[in-house]
């Protein structure tokens, strides 16, 4: 082995003798990072130049927002409806949510198993795939909506409608669930003789079951704030409709409170089953 | 001995199959869903979708109108998500295991950040709608409570599987707080950041629709007001601008993260 | 000989009652090259770690530079941190950073806040850390990302970032338990240089009984939190081992007598 200089105590020494010494070289990861950060400044600043096109006295409006805050969570009241219509509006969201889930995780499955590479091929994995993509890139209100020109507006409209964005995102994590089994698996049953459908239920399934479990509850969590939001925008019923009819048509905000208490609760107890699901998984 | 295994195991299964139908059986009941008239909307609403649901030469007429009010919600999602970044940066460091000052400030910041992200969007909206109006404003603000609650504790787990490491390592030369936060936990979590902020970005576009649709700005609102007058062609057409600007931020926010690593 | 390190009687006590550290005491003179030896939860990092108050000890004096720095908070606890430098297991460097950016983070101790934060550099500043790591082999290396280095290059960064501090006194946590035997040579012969040349007094903990004999001016042996054994490598017998490594001795499977003698031969 090479022997290393010696150090000397020059190395605190004064340095003239050195070129400067440029700190950053640009790698194309600090471009990138860097040029990024830019735009969206420049987006940022000039995005709020043209918000306050009506002209109305930001500040003002602020301290006004900042009071119904207060309003809102220290002091809600019940008026147009009781505790237990609120109750009702809360399981009525909480139903739709759980319906929308249960269907978007059926169709989820067998999508995701078109999806997942080594079980198909790659065109059809990535066909489904690009399909999966274009179905998210429709934001959730308007499925409803379009389903609603068809069912009318209600629950049918709101649950087929909702489906399609857990029906992509389930198919994207099922089958990135299944790509993550060994490949050896596969093919000693394969060896074995065993069928298409045998080899899904007999090693797919089981061996991912837990993590599907997870990804579908992690969905519901999501889809109880969907259900809200559908209540409230698309006719859908439930608590969020009663929050939009407070909010939009009463004007009492105090009511309001009360809701978004009730919603808080449920989202709260939601995700606290969620984090004790993915803390079990991954013991 | 097997047979009992396999017995009980089936038993179980269906118990379990059993208490999801019901729970579902239920929710349909309470909820007044058929799911015979879910699956029979499906094909009436494919024939309606080919029947009536796509832009004619008229419907473009409207697209720079159209396009005016997307350029709206872009810049609306992009300053949400880009504002809500810089205050739940601080929020996430104040929480992390790793750079909080003290119990106390790590846990209010930990339940701010649950109070704005587990209250929904919609619920946001219909507050600030009362005093913003119909304004983009509205928009920017609900958006930017519900990025600024997903980005904090996106960022906290970032910062947390950044590692101790690095910041023993600057406290030990005797670095102050705030350097440290720039040279240590800073550079080792920017590409995570940025990863996190795109995504806020794309699901900001999603929900400005929802959000316009509700506070009568944006995107959103053009659309509802198409919808309501049975424009059904102009209607798509703001469908297909909408989808056409998620896919493109999703190409480049694609790209970025590549360069990025 | 001049002291510059004096633990008196320090003690450290968790909160659930768990004593890490029950009242050492000893001194460190200037340039001297101390091991610390022990089995892994003796104590070892606590005591390091004491000395620059990364942990708070509860009881004791640590008087370094002939100051109680004991209790030192804000501006005073960071200015006695810059006199010490510290490199340990894990390197600890800012992987996503160049090699000369993580070099520099030693330099933060004498910067302002926002001098700190942004990282201005001054050419001088530079220079030194471009010459730090010419004498430490990395001059081709100074623009690599760390997460590019092996294990030993990411040690001699390690050293170079503490060196920059200019420190008195360098604190060393099993610098070389994540090396292989050639880097690990590599990182002690670097270390030795820095207490001979540069007269900076090295403190090094060691879970290697055998380099800590071939390197150390004297040994500090460590067990359960308390001192067994202070003295020079010759001093140390079988039965110190047994002190300190309690019934693990054996499996340590050196012979320190035999050691000690080869060594006292070979002067």
């Amino acid at each position: 082995m090479k022997a290393s200089p010696k150090l000397t105590n020059d190395v605190f020494a004064a340095t003239d003798r050195l070129p400067p010494i440029k700190l950053k070289k640009l790698t194309k990861s600090n471009i990138v990072i860097r040029t990024t950060m830019i735009v969206l400044a420049v987006l940022t600043v000039y995005g709020f130049v043209t918000f306050n096109n009506q002209k109305l006295n930001f500040w003002q409006n602020l301290f006004a927002t900042f009071a119904n805050f207060r309003t809102i969570f220290f002091q809600p009241h019940f008026n147009h409806f009781t505790f237990s219509q609120a109750f009702e509006g809360v399981l009525i969201t909480l139903a739709l949510g759980l319906l929308t889930t249960i269907v978007g995780a059926v169709v989820a499955f067998f999508l995701s198993l078109l999806a997942a590479e080594n079980l198909t091929n790659k065109t059809i994995s990535n066909s489904v795939k690009t399909l999966v993509a274009i179905i998210r890139a429709v934001p959730t209100v308007l499925w409803v909506l379009i389903f609603a020109i068809a069912a009318g507006l209600g629950s049918v409209a709101a649950v087929i409608g909702m489906s399609f964005h857990s029906i992509s995102y389930l198919t994207k994590a099922y089958s990135e669930s299944f790509e993550e089994l060994d490949e050896g698996v596969i093919e000693a049953l394969k060896a074995t003789g065993a069928g298409w459908w045998q080899i899904v239920f007999q090693s797919i399934v089981p061996n991912s079951l837990t993590s599907l479990i997870s990804w579908t509850f992690m969905r519901f969590e999501v889809n109880f704030g969907v259900a809200v939001a559908m209540g409230a925008a698309a006719g859908a019923g439930g608590i969020g409709y009663e929050m939009f009819m407070s909010g939009v048509f009463y004007f009492d905000i105090r009511e309001m409170g009360t809701i978004t208490y009730f919603i808080l609760a449920i989202a709260i107890i939601l995700e606290i089953i969620s984090i004790q699901i993915k803390a079990r998984i991954r013991a | 001995m097997s047979q009992t295994f396999f017995f009980k195991k089936r038993v179980r299964s269906l118990v379990i199959f059993c208490v999801v139908a019901l729970i579902c059986f239920a929710s349909s009941v309470m909820t007044q869903f058929d799911l015979s008239q879910g699956i029979a909307a499906i094909p009436k609403a494919i024939v309606w979708g080919f029947s009536s649901f796509y832009p004619t030469a008229d419907s473009f007429v409207y697209l720079s109108e159209i396009w005016v009010k997307m350029q709206e919600t872009l810049l609306v999602s992009i300053a949400a998500a880009a504002t809500a970044a810089i205050f739940a940066f601080v929020f996430a460091v104040f929480g992390s295991r790793i750079t909080k000052v003290n119990g106390f400030i790590a846990m209010l910041s930990r339940a701010f950040a649950n109070l704005s992200r587990n209250i929904d969007v919609s619920v946001w909206s219909i507050v600030l709608l009362l005093t913003f109006g119909q304004t983009p404003i509205t928009g920017f603000f609900a958006l930017f409570i519900a990025s600024f609650g997903f980005l904090t504790r996106a960022f906290m787990e970032t910062i947390d599987e950044s590692g101790t490491d690095p910041v023993e390592a600057l406290k030990a030369t005797g670095a102050g707080y705030v350097p440290t936060i720039f040279q240590a936990v800073v550079p080792s979590s920017i590409s995570q950041i940025m990863s996190w902020i795109l995504f806020m970005i794309e699901t900001n576009i999603r929900a400005a629709t929802l959000v316009g649709i509700l506070t009568g700005s944006g995107i959103g609102y053009i659309f509802d007001l198409y919808y309501k007058r049975m424009d059904y062609h102009t209607a798509s057409l703001v469908v297909i601008v909408i989808v056409i600007s998620i896919l493109l931020i999703e190409q480049i926010s694609n790209y970025i993260r590549r360069a990025m690593l | 000989m001049t002291t510059l390190l004096e633990m008196k009687n320090v003690s450290k006590k968790y909160g659930n009652g768990t004593v890490a550290l029950s009242d050492v005491s000893f001194s460190v003179n200037e340039g001297e090259f101390v091991s610390v030896i022990g089995p892994s939860g003796a104590g070892k990092s606590t005591l390091l770690r004491c000395i620059n108050q990364m942990i708070q000890a509860t009881d004791g004096e640590i008087i370094f530079d002939d100051v109680n720095v004991m209790g030192f908070k804000g501006r005073a606890l960071r200015q006695m941190r810059t006199k010490m430098g510290m490199i340990f297991q894990n390197y600890n460097l800012v992987e996503r950073l160049s090699v000369i950016e993580n070099v520099l983070h030693g330099r933060l101790g004498y910067k302002s806040m926002l001098a700190g934060s942004l990282g201005l550099f001054t050419d001088d500043e530079k220079r030194q850390a471009y010459r730090l790591l010419e004498k430490l082999g990395l001059k081709e290396q100074i623009y690599r990302r760390c997460d590019q280095l092996s294990g030993g290059q990411k040690q001699r960064v390690g050293i170079a970032r503490a060196l920059i501090q200019n420190p008195k006194l360098m604190l060393c946590d099993e610098p070389i338990a994540s090396l292989d035997p050639s880097s690990s040579k590599t990182i002690m012969d670097h270390l030795k240089d820095i207490s001979d040349s540069l007269k900076i007094t090295v403190l090094i903990n060691l879970h290697q009984v055998d380099v800590a004999m071939n390197y150390a001016d004297r040994i500090i042996g460590v067990s359960k939190g308390s001192i067994v054994f202070n003295g020079v490598p010759s001093e140390l017998t079988n039965d110190n081992i047994k002190a300190i490594y309690g019934s693990d001795a054996e499996k340590l499977m050196i012979n320190v007598e035999d050691q000690g003698r080869m060594k006292a031969a070979e002067k």
